[in-house]
């Protein structure tokens, strides 16, 4: 039912992309990060390139300096560091997108059923949200984390195989990861439960399960999208911090939190090696915030026009 | 306003009950108990002295009843014993909390101190440079990962300057006096205020932006105010109440960043102290570290509602009971 008039600015999606293309940082933390995922990506070609292995030990050359051989220099146990930078580029990244998008879908599907339900069941696990985001969460990761996964009774397949400290990250994080989404889509499913359109595709029969997932669940799209985005820093800060203090991502998987694990004994001889993970962590988590607020200035620019509004 | 207090005063405790049940349930599925760690100490020990250990400790009972032997003792004061300090729990505890207070107290007001005048110097000045400059320093600071932060400050001034400690307490180096005691506050301090500030930061601009759209602030200007009467005299109280609520809602947050700290810099808190317990397998210890965390983080709730409605006197405080 568009009208012609409005092709004049191109279709919505366009519209949204010429509007982020003007936020610059945004642009180019997209393209940095790009380059970041399609390094790690290609650490098994580079590998091969530079004719090294990642996971090759060499006593005899533990923290040597950036070399033709090393372009970073090794690590404590001789291996080169800039592979194990790659490699744990693929396992960060991996994490901090995967447990995002589960706390993501998790914060959405109890967001949209309370704001829909709404009444006591709404109050209660509203109540149950606030008691969630008030909670010291660090600590408690750490009690997750040091939880004995033999103790819960989990098959051992899932227990002996090497990725399990990946699996466990993921869940914790999207454990403790969804209240804000759930308290947005909440939000945005009150105020739009009461609307026409949804009152119409109520008159004419759909049931809550249709009218949630293909009326409201829609119109959420840039919302969650935004709030998504800039949650997928701060997993992987929380990813890399938990790693950091031996709880995450075990090692000899390599993560960039658990690459600077050590960094603090060895800062005298080997100052490198607290450097360039972090550093890594760093860019990254910093691209995706500029993403999230490039896109929120694209997606919702009814915010941007205020803010313009703000300079009179 | 008492009825309110009370009403979430009540609701605070039961979050800690349901906390202390959650974390004595999930104690229970850590590795190994407390008879384990004996036995670890001590190779003669047979299996029947573990199974008698196991009893006089309670141990063979189950996890529900030895919640309520533990709730039981606690209500009436009785926390237990730490396993790694060899004392009472609130023995180990006090000295940490202190130290934590002064950690937080400082960092934060320093934050703050740093966050306002920066977000209403940028918020008065929208898209120009300093904006933009203050904008990209606050996204700097909320994604620097904080123990990396810290490895960086001893880095460059325990290492490379070899001005400040890395580590520690006055105390732990044997010094004593004020300068060599505030010496090994510094770096903590700087790193817990770093993590902090730029969040606060875009708080406190994207508030007054939207205070100055207000009408009242085009009245203020139109009878020839000065621009920083109008600010700071008219907008800045009005701004300052979305502000207040984040600070006191993002406690939580402040004692997450404090443990890392405090573990980077080996500095003798409560963050530090909770996550000994935990890998140390102190169990006491560790619950009630957690419950104070979680006790000090529900207060703030507690004044981030009481100071809502009483600095918005549009705000009445059954209304925010709704």
């Amino acid at each position: 039912m568009s009208a012609p008039a409005i092709t004049i600015t191109g279709s919505p999606g366009r519209a949204v992309l010429a509007r982020f293309m003007k936020h610059r940082l945004a642009v180019a933390s997209a393209i940095v990060l790009c380059l970041l995922v399609s390094l790690s990506l290609l650490a098994p070609l580079i590998e091969h390139l530079l004719g090294l292995d990642a996971e090759a030990v060499d006593l005899f050359a533990r923290y040597a300096p950036p070399s033709a051989a090393h372009p970073l220099g090794t690590d404590e146990l001789g291996r080169d560091l800039l592979l194990r930078l790659l490699y744990g580029g693929q396992v960060s990244l991996f994490v901090g997108l995967t447990a995002t998008i589960v706390a993501a879908v998790i914060g959405t599907t109890i967001g949209l059923c309370s704001g829909y339900a709404g009444g006591r069941i709404d109050a209660f696990v509203m109540r149950v949200t606030d008691g969630v985001i008030a909670l010291p969460v660090l600590p408690l990761l750490i009690v997750l984390a040091a939880v004995d996964l033999n103790k819960l009774g989990l098959p051992d397949e899932l227990l002996g195989s090497g990725n399990v400290s990946l699996y466990r990250i993921v869940a914790i994080v999207a454990l403790v990861g969804w209240t804000t989404v759930a308290r947005l889509v909440r939000a945005s499913t009150l105020s739009l439960k009461t609307r026409p359109f949804v009152l119409a595709a109520r008159a004419q029969g759909a049931g809550a399960f249709r009218i949630m997932l293909r009326h409201i669940l829609p119109n959420l799209a840039s919302p969650i999208i935004v709030a998504t985005t800039l949650s997928v820093g701060n997993v992987i800060l929380l990813e890399s911090v938990l790693s950091f203090l031996g709880l995450g991502i075990q090692p000899p998987l390599p993560s960039w939190g658990n690459l600077l694990t050590g960094a603090q004994e060895t800062i005298w001889e080997a100052p490198g090696l607290a450097f360039y993970p972090g550093l890594l962590i760093f860019i990254t988590v910093i691209a995706f915030n500029f993403i999230g607020d490039g896109l929120q200035d694209a997606l919702d620019p009814r915010s941007r026009d205020s803010r313009t509004a703000a300079r009179n | 306003m008492y009825a309110f207090l009370i009403r979430r005063l009540v609701h605070s405790l039961v979050v800690l009950f349901v906390m202390s049940v959650v974390i004595y349930g999930l104690m229970g599925l850590m590795p190994g108990d407390p008879v384990d760690l004996m036995i670890s100490a001590d190779p003669d020990i047979t299996s029947e002295d573990a199974a008698r250990l196991r009893a006089i400790y309670g141990l063979d009972q189950p996890l529900w009843s030895r919640y309520a032997n533990w709730l039981g003792a606690a209500l009436t004061g009785d926390f237990g014993y730490s396993r790694l300090y060899a004392q009472p729990v609130w023995q180990a505890i006090w000295p940490a909390l202190t130290n934590t207070l002064v950690l937080l107290v400082s960092s934060l007001a320093l934050a703050l101190a740093i966050a306002l005048p920066a977000g209403i110097f940028a918020a008065t000045r929208p898209y120009s440079l300093a904006d933009y400059g203050i904008n990209f320093a606050a996204f700097a600071g909320i994604s620097m990962p904080p123990f990396w932060l810290g490895i960086l400050l001893i880095l460059v001034f325990a290492v490379m300057l070899g001005w400040l400690p890395a580590g520690g307490t006055a105390a732990s180096a044997g010094v004593s006096g004020l300068w060599e005691q505030l010496q090994f506050l510094i770096l903590p301090v700087a790193s817990l205020t770093i993590a902090g500030v730029g969040g606060h930061t875009r708080y406190m601009r994207a508030s007054m932006i939207e205070t100055l759209r207000q009408d009242y602030i085009r009245t203020a200007r139109a009878k020839g105010l000065s621009e920083s009467r109008v600010v700071l005299g008219h907008a800045l109280r009005n701004a300052m109440i979305p502000v207040v609520t984040v600070i006191a809602l993002d406690l939580g947050v402040l004692f997450s960043g404090a443990l890392i700290t405090e573990t980077v810099f080996a500095y003798p808190g409560m963050g530090k102290l909770i996550f000994d317990a935990i890998m140390g397998n102190d169990y006491n210890l560790a619950l009630v570290g957690l419950l104070m965390a979680t006790a000090l983080t529900l207060i703030g709730n507690l004044l981030a509602d009481v100071a809502y409605a009483g600095l918005d006197p549009r705000i009445s405080y059954e209304e925010l009971d709704q």
